[in-house]
């Protein structure tokens, strides 16, 4: 009879201990078939996207004339499209200029920014517009209110060979000529063919530009490069090829030629809204299409909505397919071997040395840095005087941990040394692309006649005296986002040792966050209550003993 | 047995069958809780951050839950008064524990259907059931239902402070368990408590009935 009550007891202590189990391991995953609703949202979202088009551009008579030039093309683009280049004047892509900046401090590559790549536009116009969506800014004389200088091809021609020359301040080649910083041949474009076949942007079209931000492939962000040209799932699962194969312009969506997407100082989205909420939101934001609990219900990750940007799990590592450079040293251009300028590849086949740009370091498969951020990024400007005691950020994710805006997001960081005004104790712009006989540094690497030249070109004074800094410049880290099974576990961050997240505060991170004043007393009390009864049984033993002599 | 052969001893049958389930679910649920929680803390690497807060969630919410039929059972059974505090020969026991015991002494307080917990056990019983462990049940709840601080008007409290007692409350019960491992052996033979536990029989020393002290509670509340 007793036997059978132990029995029954402990069989139940045991069913209660073992029941919770399977309960426990089935909860992360989702069972085969059942989908995360933030999934599903998004699916229903974006299905049957098939595109269609009232107009056949080839069958236009305006666009079988004969065009010499790109502004031409824009005439004719116009004649239609009447209001096009009147709302592409309105917008960055136009401007290079913050339109929320001050105006006494106008911020954007075409104003006063500064990064730690080619460093500023100012006197390098020719090589830098080549990425302008206009026709010939080559200087400060170029005028931003003419309808015609808009180029409209670069983002909407549909065959793959309008190119414009890398130096030719947003123009194509006129006749075939081969630039030698790629060593590719840039021909004219076949007008008539590039202006008939327009049609809606592209991946390839944004990626033009976007993909060889700092004058180069994999030069800028980390997360844009040619491999999101055609990437594959696991490398996007948005764009991937075999995914959902999206173009830019799915989650960039755009009114009357205005972009979504951040502007420097201005967040892509101020308002957290799904389409749900609001089907004509933009869906630049993750919960645009995914909602802010976009994992099934009980499932942790759905809690960290409020503190964690969805990038931080989702985005484990960028420049996953190609490697990103990470660091830009100016401060050794210069050298030369033989009297030449050279270049030398390092072991990923990129360039560690050029004597035109100094020393690079390049990085595959980079576990993005985390900063609390609202969307915003702000920046120094070339007026801002700078600490040269200690590494300048350039710029730097703005948010705060109680802001309820702000969120935990990834960003890649590049560093890199370059030049500065010892006597202003402000960033130097100079002025490196020009003809042999300019004072540009890949003329005469002479760095004070290219800072003379290029703080003058700038509008802004130059001392003389210059030295080199550390400087730093984040980009955040959005594409690239990971097949699910890659996203980033628990424990990466949760951990007390290598936490991704070891440089974060303002919010208690179990796991990462002890309290080593209770952790020392609790130990100590433990470990003095063992040495308590030890000491006690010791005694009972001895005494035992003793009364059985 | 290897009972004192100084004294008969006779056989009590001590804990009911519910009162046994609930000390062993309970020990049970509380070192799963201890395992896994000192690993959420971040003082060893085990089943993985994530598994051991699932866990540890999971148990805690369970734990809760059982609580709640040991305080029906405690309340509805009348066993609360054996958790009555008193201080009447709390010094015996102590001194017991301290020499006696060392001496071959007799217990001071023998335990008894009516009166099983001695005067430091009623004190240490009383304050693990009333005070700590509901301190430990509310923090942790408080812990897991953080997100929905601000929804309740909890929005001040502070995570770091709420752990922070968590944390304690698990060293305390830690060690309170290592004293409570080591005194089981120290019945009339090493294993005679656990087995106690086990089946509810205990052999104790033979004495007369339950003095009046120890019960007074139940002569003026008769259940």
């Amino acid at each position: 009879m007793k036997r059978a009550k132990l029995a029954g007891s402990i069989l139940m202590v045991l069913w209660l201990l073992i029941a919770p189990v399977p309960t426990v391991s089935s909860n992360p995953g989702p069972a085969e078939g059942e989908q995360a609703p933030g999934r599903e949202m998004a699916q229903q979202a974006t299905k049957g996207a098939k595109r269609w088009i009232t107009a056949d551009h080839s069958k236009h008579e305006a666009l079988k004339q004969e065009f010499a030039s790109g502004p031409e093309v824009t005439k004719a683009c116009l004649s239609c499209h009447s209001e096009a280049a009147a709302q592409i004047h309105k917008t960055i892509h136009w401007t290079w200029v913050d339109p929320a900046s001050p105006k006494d401090k106008p911020m954007g590559k075409g104003a006063l920014t500064v990064n730690n790549y080619c460093v500023s536009i100012h006197g390098n116009e020719p090589r830098c517009t080549s990425c302008h969506v206009g026709y010939g800014w080559k200087d400060k004389s170029f005028d931003f209110s003419d309808a015609s200088k808009v180029d409209c091809l670069v983002c909407h021609e549909q065959t793959g060979t309008y190119k414009k020359h890398p130096a030719g301040a947003g123009n194509p080649a006129k006749e075939p000529v081969v630039f030698p910083g790629d060593g590719q041949k840039y021909l004219p474009p076949e007008w008539n063919k590039v202006a008939q076949s327009v049609g809606r942007p592209t991946r390839d079209n944004c990626g033009a530009c976007h993909f060889y931000g700092g004058g180069g492939d994999m030069v800028k962000h980390g997360d844009l490069d040619s491999s999101m040209h055609k990437p594959n799932k696991a490398l996007d699962v948005h764009m991937g090829v075999d995914g959902k194969n999206f173009d830019c312009s799915r989650c960039h969506t755009t009114t009357a030629h205005q972009v979504a997407g951040r502007i420097y100082s201005t967040p892509a989205a101020t308002e957290r809204k799904t389409l749900a909420q609001d089907d004509l939101t933009p869906r630049i934001t993750c919960e645009s299409c995914h909602t802010a609990t976009p994992h099934k219900p009980g499932v942790k990750a759905n809690d960290h909505t409020d503190k964690v940007a969805c990038q931080t799990c989702h985005i484990p590592e960028f420049a996953r397919a190609l490697p990103t450079k990470m660091r830009w040293d100016w401060s050794t251009a210069g050298q030369k071997k033989d009297g030449k300028p050279y270049k030398e590849k390092g072991p990923l086949g990129t360039p560690v040395y050029d004597t035109q740009k100094g020393n690079f370091t390049w990085e595959k498969n980079v576990k993005p840095q985390y900063f609390w951020y609202s969307g915003r990024i702000d920046a120094v400007s070339l007026k801002d005087t700078i600490d040269p005691t200690k590494p300048v950020a350039l710029n730097w994710p703005v948010g705060r941990p109680e802001d309820p805006n702000a969120r935990i997001a990834p960003f890649k960081v590049h560093t890199g040394k370059q030049p500065y005004d010892t006597v202003n104790k402000t960033m130097l712009v100079p002025h490196l692309f020009g003809p042999p006989d300019s004072d540009a540094y890949w003329a005469k690497y002479d760095w004070k006649l290219a800072f003379e030249s290029g703080m003058k070109k700038a509008g802004l004074p130059f001392s003389g005296q210059f030295d080199f800094v550390e400087t730093s410049y984040v980009f955040p880290t959005t594409h690239m986002v990971a097949p699910k099974d890659k996203s980033v576990s628990c424990n990466e961050c949760h951990a007390k040792d290598n936490s991704r997240m070891a440089g974060i505060k303002g919010v208690y991170l179990p796991g990462r966050d002890g309290n080593k004043v209770i952790e020392f007393l609790g130990w100590t009390a433990v470990l003095a209550s063992l040495a308590g009864v030890l000491l006690h049984a010791f005694g009972r033993a001895v005494s035992g003993r003793r009364k059985e002599d | 047995m290897n009972a004192n052969d100084t004294c008969k001893t006779v056989n009590i049958y001590l804990y009911t069958r519910y009162e046994r389930f609930w000390h062993w679910l309970q020990s049970a649920l509380i070192a799963v809780l201890l395992v896994t929680g000192f690993e959420a803390n971040g003082l060893y690497t085990l089943f993985g951050f994530k598994t051991a807060v699932d866990v540890h969630n999971f148990v805690g919410l369970a734990w809760l839950i059982a609580f709640a039929f040991f305080v029906f059972w405690v309340f509805t059974t009348g066993e609360w008064r054996q958790y009555i505090p008193t201080t009447k020969k709390m010094l015996l026991v102590i001194r017991y524990y301290m020499f006696g015991i060392f001496r071959g002494e007799p217990h001071p307080v023998p335990k008894r259907k009516d009166a099983k917990h001695n005067p430091v056990q009623r004190l240490v019983y009383l304050s693990l059931a009333a005070f700590l462990l509901p301190l430990q049940m509310l923090t942790g709840f408080l812990y897991w239902s953080y997100n929905s601080w601000n929804a309740w008007g909890l929005g001040w409290l502070s995570l770091a402070v709420v752990a922070a007692v968590h944390l304690a409350g698990g060293f305390a019960i830690l060690s309170f368990l290592v004293v409570h491992i080591y005194m089981i052996t120290t019945g009339h033979s090493l294993t005679a408590h656990t087995r106690a536990m086990i089946c509810g029989w205990e052999e104790v020393e033979e004495r007369d009935a339950v003095e009046e002290w120890e019960i007074k509670s139940r002569a003026k509340n008769p259940a």
